[in-house]
Order: structure tokens, then sequence, then C-alpha cells
């Protein structure tokens, strides 16, 4: 299971959630299901003696191996990863913030095609990930299903007829599923409509953040939508809910840029425009300042207005220029301002092909 | 631009926030933002919040709650509403009075609908299944979908009457 250089591997591909195909991909990035499971006979992570921890890592590391459908993965115990291994796995989305900087045994198993990944001792023993390219909920939820039901056979998970899956914070007991959709909405941003958008939504019980989940701010025009509520739900009604919200709140967004096009397309191509030329001259750029400008390079795309830029190759940007990916590229450690100019230097690079008309 | 947070250098980094489902702007100087970078986490600490939430504190201090402790797990119904966590499955039976209420007010009810592990005996999953319906039923009721209703309602009497069975067997 175990390869030399996964890490390379990884460098080399895009994941799943970027790869900018899918329905709704002009809008929708990706659509991830997340479940929460406990194994029944240990305490929850935050109370396993280091014993059994490695017994939970090693019991699930076995479950694995026997899965078909998680044949074709890596697996990482955290004790042989750097820090910059871990960040980097951060910024793929592969791993939470909380598992990547807690102590301790800890554990993931990713597939190579990065659509699955699964914690081991997050908040929970197990907290399992699929992701799908677009609005396609539906298709995560089928696969995460699958690859729940071949591993508690293997290793039984804590149910109670009353709760469902027991979860150690109550928010996540029930069904344990956790379904989101990450948006990029830059014309809603500019007509100034996704404060209402938010409004509605949070009245739906449907939670709104960032580009990098749980506490992160919205960075770059990017909102990412879940589900708050676990209890009380089916998994498929959870799944179909969030999907329909998502299909209307896709519709608004069109109405937003339709809007901008109709009434103030010089402000717009200028703003584009200006983006792009942003990325192609600068020469030191941070991480908050590129995510800004790639959002408006996307809008770009999206609308037509640049062509020689295929979706994929700019979804690319995103990630190659977040602080652990640079350094990963260049094969060396870098320091803030050293990586705002690698940074720039590579977004000149990969965008030279853009013609500025 | 001053800085929002020290009110005295030129703000340079400009971040959008979501805060209470809003997106806030908030202007930075360097030095903030890096200070601000690192605790972004408490200003959406879930933990705090699902403590705080229907005043938890006046409810331990009225019943004396924070001697309660999970004997399986050595944890404490205090310890709990300081990191929002449980400590093991079995908690939720040690604290269920306090624990049930809190739950009706995050979550969409008490009674978990859906999936049941694979080796979930018979009557579990039938109850399950019968919970499930009956949640149907009452949307299917408040959609005016009757024709739907109506199957529902037949299938949950069947359901019912084998349940019934089951138990007279059983004793």
């Amino acid at each position: 299971m175990v390869e030399k250089k996964p890490m390379n591997h990884f460098l080399s591909s895009t994941c799943e959630w970027l790869r900018g195909s899918g329905p709704e991909s002009d809008i929708v990035l990706s659509s991830r299901i997340r479940l929460a499971r406990n194994l029944t006979g240990y305490p929850f992570t935050e109370k396993l003696g280091g014993d059994e921890q490695q017994h939970v890592v090693e019991e699930v590391e076995t479950a694995f191996g026997s899965t078909p459908l998680l044949k074709e993965s890596y697996f990482f115990e955290y004790k042989d990863l750097k820090d910059l291994d871990r960040q980097f796995l951060l910024e793929r989305h592969l791993i939470s913030r909380e598992h990547a900087s807690e102590k301790g045994e800890k554990a993931v198993l990713v597939t190579k095609n990065e659509v699955i990944s699964i914690m081991i001792l997050e908040e929970d023993h197990l907290r399992s990930q699929v992701f799908q390219s677009g609005l396609n909920l539906v298709e995560a939820w089928r696969l995460m299903d699958q690859v729940d039901s071949a591993l508690e056979t293997k290793i039984p998970y804590s149910f109670d007829s009353h709760l469902g899956y027991l979860t150690a914070c109550p928010t996540n007991l029930g069904t344990g599923l956790r379904a989101s959709c990450m948006l990029h909405l830059p014309g809603l941003v500019m007509t100034k409509q996704v404060n209402k958008v938010l409004q509605a939504l949070s009245k739906l019980n449907l939670a709104a953040r960032g580009f990098f989940g749980e506490g992160t701010q919205a960075s770059g025009n990017f909102f990412q939508f879940s589900n708050q509520l676990t209890l009380g739900q089916n998994e498929n009604e959870i799944v179909d809910g969030l999907e329909r919200v998502m299909r209307q709140v896709i519709e608004h967004e069109k109405e937003s840029r339709n809007y901008l096009l109709d009434k103030r397309r010089g402000k717009l191509e200028d703003q584009i425009w200006r983006s792009i030329g942003t990325l192609k001259s600068a020469r030191l750029m941070s991480s908050q300042e590129a995510l800004g400008l790639l959002s408006m390079t996307r809008l770009g795309v999206d609308l037509g207005f640049i062509g020689n830029l295929s979706k994929m190759n700019l979804n690319a940007l995103f990630l190659f220029t977040q602080p652990a990916h640079l350094q990963k590229l260049s094969g060396t450690d870098l320091d803030t301002s050293e990586r705002d100019q690698k940074r720039a230097e590579l977004l000149r690079t990969r965008l030279k092909d853009v013609e500025l008309v | 631009m001053v800085c929002n947070v020290c009110g005295q250098n030129e703000a340079t980094i400009h971040l959008t926030e979501i805060l209470n489902n809003q997106m806030v702007e908030v202007h930075l100087c360097e030095s903030c933002a890096e200070q601000k970078g690192a605790d972004f986490k408490s200003h959406f600490d879930f933990n705090k919040l699902l403590a705080s939430l229907g005043d938890f504190g006046a409810e331990l201090k009225a019943e004396h709650v924070s001697e309660l402790v999970c004997k399986s797990c050595g944890l404490t119904y205090e310890e709990f509403g300081r990191t929002g966590r449980l400590g093991c499955s079995h908690c939720y039976r040690a604290f269920e009075k306090l624990l049930l209420p809190l739950i009706k007010r995050v979550q969409r009810g008490v009674q978990h609908i859906g999936k049941v592990p694979v080796g979930t005996s018979g009557d579990v999953k039938q109850t399950l299944e019968l919970r499930e319906l009956q949640d149907r039923l009452k949307k299917s009721i408040e959609t005016e979908t009757f024709e739907e209703a109506a199957h529902i309602r037949d299938r949950i009497q069947e359901l019912k009457q084998k349940l019934k069975k089951g138990s007279k067997k059983q004793k």
C-alpha cells in the first residue's frame, strides 16, 4: 500500500475537488460528504491512552487493508510526517486543521485519486470524507455509504437506537453526516447580495464558512456551505436538502453575473483585466492577494473573456500558491517574503500564455 | 486607512470574514494581522458557543451538576461544559438528563432517523424504520401529498403488527 514518494505523486496531480469538472462547475468547485464514527469498546479520542491510540490506529489500518474500495491508497502515520507535509495535506483539504496540529498518534488514509480521505483519531475515531468535483453530493454520498458499510463489518461502530451513531460532540450525533459544497460567488459579492443569501441560509440551518473550512475567513469570494443538523433527518434528506438550496444559490449567482454583464460591463471587464495584469507582472504576491486576483481571473474564464486558460490549470494555481505547496514545488523551506517572491514568479510563468488584449 | 485593531498603523491587509452569518470586512496592519492569523479560531469557537447555548452556566449552578461524573471514562459534566466534547459513548447515559434538552436545542430532534449498522437486530431495525415512516407521514401531510400519506400509513400499520407479534413471541 505504501509507495516511496506519495507527496510527489500528489504534487504532480490535481486533487478531485479542483478538477473543474462535474455539474455546475462554473460556480460549484466541489461537493463533500463527511462521516463521523467511533469504534465500540474504546473511549472517544480525547480520553484514549497512548496504548489505546496505537490499538485503534492498528485496528483501523487492518480494516482498510481488506477493503477493496480503499485498495489504491496511501496511509500516513503522523509520527513519520514533517510539519510541512501535514500543512501540504491540509492545503489539499485531505486533513483538518485540528488533525494537523494536535499531538498524539494520528494517521490518515488517502486514495491516490484523492476522492476519499479517512482521518484516524480526529475529534472522533474516524472522520471519513468523499470529494466530488462540481455539484455532486448524491454521488459523494453513494460512495461514502459504500465505504462506511464495508468498514463497519470489520470495525463495529458506537451506535444507539435512539441517538444513532454516537460522536464526541453532540452536534454530530445521529447520522454523523456533514454535507458541504464550495461555491465561487463573485457575482453575489460584487452586487452586495451575498449577505442576504447568508442570512437566508442560516434560517435553513445551513452554515457558511471560508475556503479552508471551519474557522477561516471567506476569501477570494469562496464560500463553503454545509448542513448544521445531523440528527432527526436521514442521510438522503440531508443531501437532497443541501443540493436543493445550492441550486437556488447558483441561480442567484447566475442572475448577478448577468446583471453585471448587462449593467456594469465596463467596470467588470476592468476589474478582471486588472487582476490578470497584476498576476502577470507582480514581483511579490501574498497568498491572500493571489486568492482574490485568481478569483477574478476565474470569473473572467467563466464569462468567456479569457480563452486560452483551462479551468483545471487555473484551479491548480489556487493550490500551488499556498505556502506548503510553494515550498514543496521549490524543494526547499521558504520564509514569508521568499514565498511572496516565488509565488509571483510561479504565477507569471503559469499565466504567460494568457494574452492581455 | 488605519488598522481596525490597533487604530494606529496603516491597514495593508483587508479580510472578509463571516461572523454570525454576516460578511464583515476587516482592515488590519501587518502586525495585527499576524496575531489575528494565530487566533482566528477563537472567533468561531464552536465549543464555547455550544457550551453557552441556553445559559448552561445557570443550569450548572442550579442543579449542582458540576459533580456529575461518567463512571466509565471519568469525564465530569463541568468538563463537558467547558470543552463541548464527551469522553465516551457511556457519557450519553451518564449525563442523559442534561444532554437531551441540549441535543433538542442544537438538533432537529432526539430520535435518529437513517442508516443503521449492518449487524443491528431485526426488531431495532423495524423500530427505526417505523420512526422514519412516521416522520415521512408527517411531512407528506404537511405538503398535502395525501396519496403518498395513505401508502405510508398502511406500511406503518403493517410494521406495528409485526413488532407486536415479535414482542408477544418474546414473552
